[in-house]
Formats: structure tokens, C-alpha cells, sequence
């Protein structure tokens, strides 16, 4: 079971403004999902070490050479909004009322 | 002459080297019928027949100056929409990416224009691949061209009824969970997941990183090899690609079966299998079984867990992956006056459709301190016990026969207020995503409705051939495959 309280906490870590109808209707569907998600309990993984990843990765490294890459126009093109060469965001601090 | 879009992708290959076809004369074949019949299928969010019908005159120019030509040489291909094309929407079909012009190529789409494909359109898609019927895209549903009143599968829905309704004689689709297989066996083609490494990732957006790949999609068996061939090897751009040679999978097509055997999994013949798909892929064993192949019975345990520990898997990742989507770097930004957290959260409300919130949620909440134990880890060792179920297969037999999927094309918005019923319907795909392995899903007849039934073999990891090798048979003495709907 997954209640309101919690959608909403999950809906704020996953930066998601849901509505109050979306809230209702997640926390009813989640939880019958999460429900089927339990018979993994059925399973005993005493002694099973986690599988991450298909293969056996290591990390790859490369040269540390400059190499063709984006541009800053190209890599700027799709910005809602930029302004001299940066992306352009509402301020991160809010200033206003502790000036006072 | 056949038309042209009753014909293979090697037979309009021979055509343009006789001088029968023109590339020019092929695109304008198909971009005719696309005009014509894609009203009622929508498989395409965008078609450029001006830049394609440009590649292919250039294509026949360079053929009739005597240059060589690429391996793909004047064929049109369909690209599922979550594979990027420098100066080219792609969408994902959501509504955040709507007018997303990429600034590069992916990898997949160098290959094909370096082979001289004619890059044709972009397919419809589920909402960043989220869903197994192309209904959760945001634009609109692709319809089955079996029967228009079907969904033709998920996620690569668009690319698979490309192919079927003979819009393209070749298309590229991505699978997370069976997004290629599934689609393919609902509308009566051929469908392959590459083993997880063997085709370069680079420039497809992601959503399960331990489980997505770049699948081929094609008519018959020798197409999809050829496809196969020019997408596969590695590529130093994709630090999860896999640093082997790729062989040349035509030239490997014609090689023997000899003594091959084929373990058939009693738990993928168990409740929920449709009747009449039960019935056609137990002819197709008895037709492989004629055909000289051994036919062992085998065990997959932990097959029933499959659906569980991916849904765990497959949205934990994509609710990381999802992360990039701010409203900040590209896409969709709320026109709102927030401060910064509500220009995220706002952006992202607005922008995702109901599944990908769904997934976003879920994938969340099975990370979140306190659960991550209890489900995320838990489901990566359901997942090693899955894997262990087919290494053990592997000392008794050489592929795994069963189904593609339980039932074959469902109506359109039979399952959309059911998520977990629409999640059920890829038991038979996921655990190949899971696992890493390769699967392919090939037609091997009809259900008492007329719809095509998938038959699917799986093949230890970097044994496309194999698979190849055994649709090869199948196709040589059976005819499903050349079977059309009437459109």
C-alpha cells in the first residue's frame, strides 16, 4: 500500500507537480503494482549477489586528448530560454522579503 | 514486376543493380503509399519526402557514375523516434520533446546513411517507450493494419506497422522490454533484439540503460540479417558497447543447422497463453521438429518473477534517466513564473503523459531511502536468478522456442486503464532484456480472428546468427511471412 502522504513525498523527489486527481488515481494504481511487486519476496536470494548490468562492465577509459565536440551555439540551440552564452533559469535564491 | 512494396528489401536491392528500379522510383513508391494509407494506420510522426527523395536521387547518380554503394544502397528505412537525427524532430512522442531538433546523429543513423539508406520518416512510438501498445504516445495511436481497430504493440508500434501495412521495406526500433518483439509478432514481421552491447547506443534516448538496445525490424529473415549487419559493432561513443567484431550475418544465414537443439520451457506454456497462440507455436515446433532440429523440454524457473523484478529494473532506471528532462537544457519549459524547483516540477507536470509519470513514480519510489533494499536490490537478484535459469538452459540446449507474447493484438483502449495488465503482456520478452541475450520474433500463422501469431527464439549472448539460422529454416519451408493485410 502507497497513500496519498507518500505519493506526494515520491511526487516532490521526482520533481512532479501532480494534480489532486493525479495524486488519487497514482496512489490507487501504484499500489496495486506494488502489490504484485511483493511476490518477489517469494524468492530466496540468500545468497544471490545483485545483478546490475547484462554484461561484465570495467570502466573504459580513453586518452585524455581534445576531441570534436559540441559547440556552444549547437549546444545551446534548444534552450527555452539562454542569454550571452548560458542557459537562463528563474533566480535559485529567493531575495524579496528576508531584505526587509 | 511485384510492386514494390510487396517486395523485400534484397529483392529491391537486385532490381536497382538490373536497372529494373530506380532508388528514386522506391522512395516515391513508398512515400505514395504512406500518402495514401498512413490516414488510417498513423504510423509516422514525420515524413521528409523532399531530404529523402534528395538522398535518393544522389543515390542514383552515384550508381550511374559506377561509384560503389553502400550495403542498404537506395532502401527506405523508418526510424522509431527516440533515435536522434541532427536538424530533425525527435520526439519520443511526448510533449516535452515536441519540437526537439538533436544537434547530432546517433550512431545508428551515421551507419544507415554511410550504407546510403534513404532516411524516410520517424515512427510513433509509446511515450518514451513506456507501454507494449503505442497508445501512450502523446501525439496519437498507431493502428494494427491487420485490423484498424488494434493496437499493433509497443513501444516501436509505428515502425512494425510501417513495415506490415508496406510503407518501408526496412525499420529500426529500440527494446527495453520487448518494445520490438511484441510489436513485430502483433503485426506479422520480423522483429530482433540484439544481444545487450551489440548495436551502439549513442544518440538513443534513454530509459532502462541496463536493458535497451537498437533493434532491427524487417519482413523476412535475409532483411533482417542484411539490417542487422550494417547497425551492429562497437562504437567508442557508447562505453556499454560491446568491443567485438560484428560478422557478416548474411553471408552466416546459409550455414547448416545441423543437430541444433531447441529447448522448449514448459513455464512459458502455462495459464493466460491464448489458445490459438498455443496452437500455432506448437505447430511451429512440430515444423522445426521435421525440419531436423532436436526439440528438448527444458525449465525457466523464475520466469513468473520476470515482470515483477523488471518493472522494479526497467523504472528505476528510467526515473534517473528521466532526471535530464528540466525545462532548462531542451524541450518543453512551463510558461509559468516560478522560482526555480516549481520551474522543474511544473515543466515536467505539464510536459509527461500519464504512463512516463506513472513510471517516473514508481522507478522513484523504488529507489527512495527506506525501499531501495526491499525492491530495487531485491529485484537485481530475482534478475541474477533469472540469468541463471538460462545459463543452466545453455548446457542442454542452443536457442529457447516459445511464444512471443500470451495473446495476440488486444483492442485499441482494451487495456490503457489497466497498467498492470498492459505490464503482463511482455512475461515472454522481458527476461531476454533481463538476461542481455539475443531474441528474435518471427510469424508462424494466424489466430481464428486473423491476426498473426510471434514465434520467438532466444540464443545465448552474440548468437544473432543462430537465431538467423533457425528463422532461416522456419521461412524456407514455411510462408507466413509473405503474408500481407489487406489494406
Amino acid at each position: 500500500m502507497i497513500d496519498e502522504k507518500e505519493v506526494q513525498h515520491v511526487a516532490r523527489l521526482a520533481r512532479l507537480k501532480l494534480s489532486s486527481e493525479e495524486l488519487n488515481r497514482f496512489s490507487s494504481q501504484l499500489s496495486k503494482i506494488l502489490d504484485y511487486i511483493g511476490q518477489l519476496n517469494e524468492v530466496d536470494t540468500s545468497s544471490v549477489e545483485p545483478m546490475s548490468h547484462p554484461l561484465d562492465l570495467v570502466n573504459v577509459f580513453r586518452a585524455d586528448e581534445v576531441k570534436p565536440s559540441l559547440s556552444r551555439e549547437d549546444a545551446l540551440a534548444g534552450a527555452p530560454q539562454k542569454r550571452d552564452g548560458f542557459f537562463l533559469v528563474p533566480p535559485v535564491l529567493e531575495w524579496g522579503s528576508s531584505e526587509e | 514486376m511485384k510492386p514494390v512494396h510487396h517486395q523485400s528489401a534484397c529483392e529491391l536491392l537486385q532490381a536497382q543493380e538490373a536497372g529494373e528500379l530506380s532508388a528514386v522510383r522506391i522512395t516515391e513508391a513508398c512515400l505514395d503509399r504512406i500518402g495514401k494509407l498512413d490516414g488510417s494506420v498513423h504510423a509516422f510522426i514525420s515524413v521528409r519526402p523532399e531530404r529523402a527523395l534528395e538522398q535518393a536521387k544522389s543515390i542514383d547518380e552515384r550508381r550511374r557514375r559506377g561509384e560503389k554503394l553502400g550495403p542498404l544502397a537506395g532502401l527506405p528505412v523508418a526510424l522509431k523516434d527516440n533515435m536522434c537525427t541532427v536538424g530533425w524532430e525527435t520526439t519520443c512522442a511526448s510533449k516535452i520533446l515536441k519540437n526537439f531538433k538533436p544537434p547530432y546523429d546517433a550512431t545508428v543513423v551515421e551507419k544507415l546513411r554511410a550504407a546510403d539508406a534513404v532516411l524516410i520518416g520517424k515512427t510513433n512510438m509509446d511515450e518514451f517507450a513506456f507501454g507494449s501498445s503505442t497508445e501512450s504516445s502523446a501525439f496519437f495511436a498507431t493502428r494494427n493494419p491487420w485490423d484498424l481497430g488494434r493496437v499493433p504493440g509497443g513501444s516501436s508500434g509505428g515502425s512494425a506497422a510501417a513495415l506490415s501495412a508496406g510503407f518501408v521495406p526496412l525499420a529500426v526500433g529500440s527494446s527495453t522490454g520487448g518494445s520490438v518483439r511484441q510489436p513485430a509478432g502483433f503485426c506479422g514481421v520480423m522483429g530482433l533484439k540484439p544481444t545487450y552491447g551489440r548495436v551502439s547506443r549513442y544518440g538513443l534516448i534513454a530509459f532502462g540503460s541496463s536493458l535497451d538496445q537498437i533493434s532491427p525490424l524487417a519482413r523476412d529473415v535475409r532483411d533482417l540479417a542484411l539490417l542487422t549487419t550494417v547497425v551492429a559493432g562497437y562504437d567508442s561513443r557508447d562505453s556499454t558497447c560491446i568491443n567485438a567484431p560484428a560478422p557478416d550475418y548474411v553471408a552466416e544465414l546459409d550455414e547448416p543447422c545441423d543437430g541444433m537443439k531447441l529447448g522448449v520451457p514448459a513455464e512459458y506454456f502455462a495459464e493466460g497463453l491464448d489458445a490459438d497462440v498455443a496452437e500455432r507455436i506448437t505447430e511451429a515446433i512440430a515444423t522445426l521438429d521435421e525440419l531436423g532440429f532436436e526439440i528438448v523440454e527444458i525449465r525457466l524457473p523464475h520466469t513468473k518473477y520476470a515482470i515483477a523484478s523488471y518493472y522494479v529494473v526497467a523504472t528505476a532506471e528510467a526515473s534517473s534517466n528521466l532526471a535530464r528532462f528540466d525545462g532548462v537544457h531542451y524541450g518543453h519549459r512551463t510558461a509559468e513564473k516560478t522560482g526555480l524547483v516549481e520551474l522543474y516540477s511544473l515543466s515536467r507536470e505539464e510536459g509527461f503523459g500519464d504512463e512516463a509519470k506513472r513510471r517516473i513514480m514508481l522507478g522513484t519510489y523504488a529507489l527512495s531511502s527506506g525501499y531501495y533494499d526491499a525492491y530495487y536490490l531485491k529485484a537485481l537478484k530475482v534478475r541474477r536468478r533469472m540469468k541463471e535459469d538460462f545459463d543452466r538452459a545453455w548446457q542442454t540446449v542452443d536457442a529457447v522456442l516459445c511464444p512471443t507474447s500470451p495473446t495476440t493484438a488486444f483492442r485499441i483502449g482494451e487495456l490503457v486503464d489497466d497498467p498492470l495488465a498492459m505490464y503482463l503482456s511482455d512475461i515472454f520478452t522481458v527476461p531476454a532484456n533481463m538476461v542481455g541475450i539475443p531474441g528474435i520474433s518471427m510469424p508462424c500463422g494466424f489466430d481464428g480472428s486473423g491476426l498473426p501469431v510471434g514465434l520467438q527464439v532466444m540464443a545465448p549472448n552474440l548468437e544473432e546468427s543462430r537465431l538467423f539460422r533457425v528463422a532461416r529454416a522456419f521461412q524456407s519451408h514455411t510462408d507466413f511471412h509473405l503474408s500481407r493485410p489487406d489494406l
